[in-house]
């Protein structure tokens, strides 16, 4: 019978000073040297990072009334659109809202990493004006100490195991992959590979709703399964699935980030995004959880998927390794064909070291789990239809 | 020696011929590689200047004396290292690979082998790459 660790006994630890946390390149070489079983032993808790563009983020805030009141119906913030349609004052600005004067160089991720930085935003809104809320107009400046609630809500990050992208058209493609130079000469991808959360933890047994987490250098929590969740993506023998599948919904206060951890991201003609920088603990349970986290980028596989293709699904050219990935170059169909990354991993690995060193400071307790994720879930496209035809 | 430089005019200066005065009184030779000057509006002019050490060198306090600012270039991009993420979203476009990431998974830029195509600077999603010239 191997080491049964628990929540509780990790959480003792930490309180102690007595815990051991290594990031999860560091947990590679230790496995390697000592095996599973006395790794399982030895290490309490592997930090896992990312910090990757994730265009499905944004914040809600709230903020405070004025007088007299107003039930803001159109939003501005720096001249970017914010959600109206939320009570009188709440708003949501999502990242990849474009500004209406500057368009994709300043969009929703620009407006929120200003107000982290403390800068003042201008706030323009209108309303038809009610009985209890007569303000029909408003123009002023807020910033992050003057507004009540401010926090980020990002409804799919983390993907795991996203595809890698090629372009084998004679045109040059702006994507949300990047520039894809034409006739296959480069292969762009975006993971911290090894050390991506949900690389660590296939099945999601410590990742569910409630997980404590680091997001943009604060604490934040998992608060649901993020869009797109597919878990029953096919799997390979160590569980680790083939496509894209696993996502997470993430939440933390805006007003206590970094930017230094979550920054705007461009992509010349599609749009704004975000990179935003995300940590996740994985307590060491067991030797199952171990051999997951033992797995290296020679293990983890994606496909190269075609991006000039626009109609029907793309092609996959390839299956690569994510060491052959960060190798800087690929083989598809015999041709020797150039890597290039999206998702930094330098940034991933600070902050892999940086919730590593909260942990190890006492700052930072594991959180259970409140409900764990579905295994089996598959994902629709939207179709075409007419009304009652389903 | 021959040396890329970069000479900003302020408007008062765009005016007077320091190029022409250059070449007749230092004797150095200039081949011009990209200008944008106007009257009355700040002027630049991208030159690729050649004579000896000493020459090169007053030709360019001669620059300064009349007020032109004078920028030693050595690439056509600069990358500013705040901003920078180190993602590699510019490798994938550099054809000849002066932009990469190190063991470190730390940008390089090898201002040698750069041809000056400026396609990193829309391809980095930071915006921490800019022209130069």
């Amino acid at each position: 019978m191997g080491v049964i660790r628990t929540y509780d006994e990790i959480n003792e630890k930490i309180k102690s000073g007595k815990v051991v946390v290594v990031t999860a390149e560091e947990i590679i070489h230790i496995v390697k040297e000592k095996g599973i079983a006395q790794a399982t032993k030895d290490v309490d808790i592997v930090t896992t990072a990312t910090f990757g563009p994730m265009c499905s983020s944004g914040a809600f805030l709230n903020f405070g009334h004025t007088d007299p009141a107003m039930r803001m119906e159109k939003i501005y913030l720096n001249n970017v659109e914010a959600y109206g349609g939320l009570a009188a004052v709440d708003t949501y600005i999502g990242a990849t809202q474009e500004s209406e004067t500057l368009g994709y160089e300043y969009g929703g991720a620009h407006v929120i990493c200003d107000l982290i930085d403390g800068k003042d935003i201008n706030l323009t809104a209108t309303a038809k004006g009610t009985d209890c809320y007569p303000r029909k107009e408003i123009n002023t400046y807020i910033n992050k100490d003057s507004i009540n609630e401010a926090y980020l809500y990002n409804p799919r990050n983390c993907y795991q195991n996203y595809a890698a992208a090629i372009n084998t058209s004679n045109k040059r493609l702006f994507t949300y992959m990047g520039i894809l130079s034409p006739n296959s000469s480069v292969v762009t991808y975006s993971t911290s590979g090894e050390l991506s959360p949900l690389l660590n933890d296939p099945l999601y047994r410590t990742i569910g709703m409630g997980t404590r987490i680091f997001i943009g250098g604060t604490t934040g929590y998992v608060s649901w399964r993020g869009t797109q969740f597919k878990s029953g993506a096919p799997r390979d023998a160590n569980n680790l699935p083939k496509t894209p599948a696993g996502t997470l919904a993430l939440i933390g206060d805006l007003k206590e980030m970094n930017t230094k951890y979550i920054k705007p991201a461009v992509f010349d003609k599609y749009g704004t995004s975000m990179f935003v920088g995300v940590g996740i603990p994985i307590p060491v349970l067991d030797e199952d959880m171990m051999r997951q986290l033992a797995i290296s980028n020679e293990d983890i596989y994606t496909s190269v998927f075609d991006y000039s293709i626009t109609e029907g699904p793309k092609p996959i050219l390839a299956e690569v390794s994510y060491s052959e990935l960060r190798s800087g170059s690929v083989e598809i169909n015999g041709e020797k064909v150039k890597t290039a990354s999206l998702s930094s991993l330098k940034k991933a690995r600070e902050i892999a070291n940086e919730l590593k060193s909260w942990i190890q400071k006492g700052e930072f307790l594991l959180q259970e789990p409140i409900e764990t994720f579905p295994l089996d879930n598959t994902l629709k496209g939207l179709k075409l239809t007419k009304k009652g035809v389903r | 020696m021959k040396q890329m430089l970069l000479f900003s005019f302020p408007k008062e200066e765009s005016g007077h011929a320091v190029t022409y005065d250059l070449i007749k009184k230092f004797d150095l030779k200039i081949n011009i590689i990209r200008a944008s000057i106007d009257f009355n509006a700040r002027g630049f002019l991208l030159v690729e200047i050649e004579g000896t050490q000493g020459i090169v060198k007053d030709g360019i306090d001669y620059a300064k004396a009349n007020h032109v600012d004078v920028s030693v270039i050595d690439s056509a991009i600069r990358i500013n290292e705040e901003e920078c993420v180190n993602c590699g979203a510019c490798c994938a476009v550099c054809a000849v690979d002066a932009l990469y990431l190190d063991d470190t998974a730390s940008l390089v830029f090898d201002k040698d082998k750069c041809l000056d195509c400026k396609l990193c600077i829309t391809a980095c999603p930071a915006r921490a790459i800019e022209a130069v010239f």
